[in-house]
């Protein structure tokens, strides 16, 4: 059993880890960059290790730096979170070869789908349905202009190594590729290191919904059904919820049956997630798999009454999934809201110190909180203060609790999002289920 | 004196205008970097850029001047 695990990570998800490893009764390592000297998950850890300065690339993307705190408190495993190093295939490999687990896929896993390009190679293979695009990089606007016009405008340009929408573009006409085409390839490339661009159908509208998977060392595999996360803002999700609205049972196991298709292809093991666009015709589309923890795993949790991290140590140690995991059914509706320090209105980030913090306690309300009264939202990282969980019998006793809890907050000293997380969660179309990815720019603007 | 002011805290990501530049109304000047997101800050009428009051990796505060204008 691992005795000691390092979080390579910060913020509520460090949090919510370690939480659960307190539970198991495993000891933890938190880490930490000077910005976050006195925050929260420090002082949750057992222990905790600096590991340099505030800028990402010198704390938490500093590999050496990890490991090497890794080593100094003899911690046996290191689970990454989410974002960071999550989904970086040389880091876990490193820790293969160090000898301490990662707690994740496999290395190859990850780097099969690390690279949109080689992930839809592989979906297709496997089966599963994907969006009309290149299957090859895009060289030049060119060459892009020629792809937009066999695959039909409107179409996306993104990042091969990217994620959280950096770097996307659509484009209608040729002259909407010739203009973006270079900056776009500029972008990704001063972000990832990695300039390739590929090209794919866009559609207007489509609702985002993603299938949690959970396989183990052993060959067994399970889908935990849908959440549906269409509310988006610059591609980056707001508001989750699980069930979706309008996932039949039938439509379910076709898309569960094709995220199982996926992972086994793969020889995936542990928690993952695959990712699909559903249209208005309610065909839908492989997008991308993210090979860690979701932001959004809570409402999954919520919705069948268990904890998936507890399940990826469980699996990374080697443990088979038993009877109660593989054939769990929902039994609720949950919904998440993120609450980012960002201006609700134009939308750009509020770093700042929050001077006041007053969050509600009531029932079927889960809190997920990086942060506390008196701590400072800085510009160096992620605006996500925190997640908001509400779970009920049905979609509006869930809708219903999240508004309630919503008006309770109360934060000052930086915006915050909370008047736009209302304002979706009281919006008509929402309350019918009537969401899609265009949602925000069509009612909230 | 006029000016371009930040419309977040954040880093300066990139600056896209020199002195004695004429710019256009809508054009970027400066690009912000804060929590992850770029933020590109235009101008607001058309005009000529007398200083740039900031440099790239600099941090600014809302209402911080950017770029002086002429």
């Amino acid at each position: 059993m691992l005795q000691k695990i390092l979080i390579a990570n910060r913020g509520e998800i460090a949090r919510r880890i370690i939480r659960t490893c307190k539970r198991m009764g495993i000891r933890t390592v938190a880490v930490y960059s000077e910005a976050d000297e006195t925050a929260l998950h420090v002082q949750d850890a057992d222990e905790a290790v600096a590991i340099g300065p505030s800028q990402v690339q010198k704390s938490y993307l500093n590999v050496d730096a990890i490991m090497e705190a890794a080593k100094a408190t003899g911690a046996d495993a290191i689970h990454p979170g989410y974002g960071f190093l999550s989904e970086n295939s040389d880091f876990a490999r490193r820790c293969e070869e160090e000898g301490i687990t990662f707690i994740g896929p496999r290395p190859e896993a990850i780097t099969q789908m690390g690279s949109k390009i080689a992930a839809r190679g592989i979906a297709k293979a496997a089966g599963v349905p994907i969006v009309p695009g290149t299957e090859e990089a895009v060289a030049s606007a060119e060459e892009a202009v020629q792809m937009a016009h066999a695959i039909g405008y409107p179409v996306l340009l993104k990042a091969s190594a990217g994620g959280g929408g950096i770097g996307m573009v659509v484009a209608n006409t040729d002259e909407d590729i010739r203009q973006t085409f270079e900056n776009a390839q500029k972008r990704v490339a001063s972000y990832f290191g990695d300039g390739t661009l590929y090209l794919e159908k866009y559609f207007l509208h489509p609702r985002h919904i993603e299938i949690q998977v959970v396989a183990d060392t052993h060959g067994q595999a399970v889908h935990l059904g849908e959440r549906e996360c269409s509310i988006q803002r610059r591609h980056q999700k707001v508001v989750e919820e699980s069930p979706s609205p309008v996932v039949s049972p039938e439509l379910r196991d076709k898309m569960g049956a094709a995220a199982m298709a996926l992972a086994k292809r793969l020889k995936y093991t542990g928690v993952g997630t695959v990712e699909f666009i559903l249209t208005g015709e309610h065909e839908f589309y492989f997008l991308e798999m993210n090979t860690r923890l979701q932001v959004e795993h809570p409402v999954t949790e919520e919705v069948f009454g268990i904890d998936l991290v507890e399940w990826q140590i469980r699996i990374a140690n080697g443990e088979k999934m038993d009877s109660t995991l593989l054939s769990v059914t929902p039994s609720r509706h949950a919904i998440e809201c993120r609450l980012y320090a960002e201006d609700p209105v134009r939308m750009l980030p509020s770093p700042g110190t929050m001077t006041r913090f007053d969050a509600p306690v009531m029932k079927g309300l889960r809190l997920e909180m990086g942060f506390r009264e008196g701590d400072k939202i800085t510009p160096f990282y992620d605006p996500m203060i925190g997640k908001i969980i509400t779970a009920g019998s049905t979609r509006e006793e869930a809708r219903k609790r999240m508004v309630e809890a919503l008006s309770m907050f109360s934060v000052e000293g930086i915006k915050t999002n909370l008047p736009l997380l209302t304002n979706i969660l009281e919006n008509e179309h929402f309350v019918r289920g009537e969401t899609h990815t265009g949602f925000i720019d069509e009612y909230m603007k | 004196m006029k000016g371009i002011t930040s419309n977040m805290a954040g880093t300066v990501f990139k600056v896209l205008v020199q002195p004695g530049q004429s710019v256009a109304e809508g054009d970027d000047v400066v690009i912000l970097e804060s929590m992850k997101m770029e933020v590109p800050v235009s101008a607001e009428e058309s005009g000529t850029v007398k200083r740039v009051a900031v440099t790239e990796g600099d941090f600014v505060n809302e209402g911080d001047l950017l770029v002086e204008w002429e």
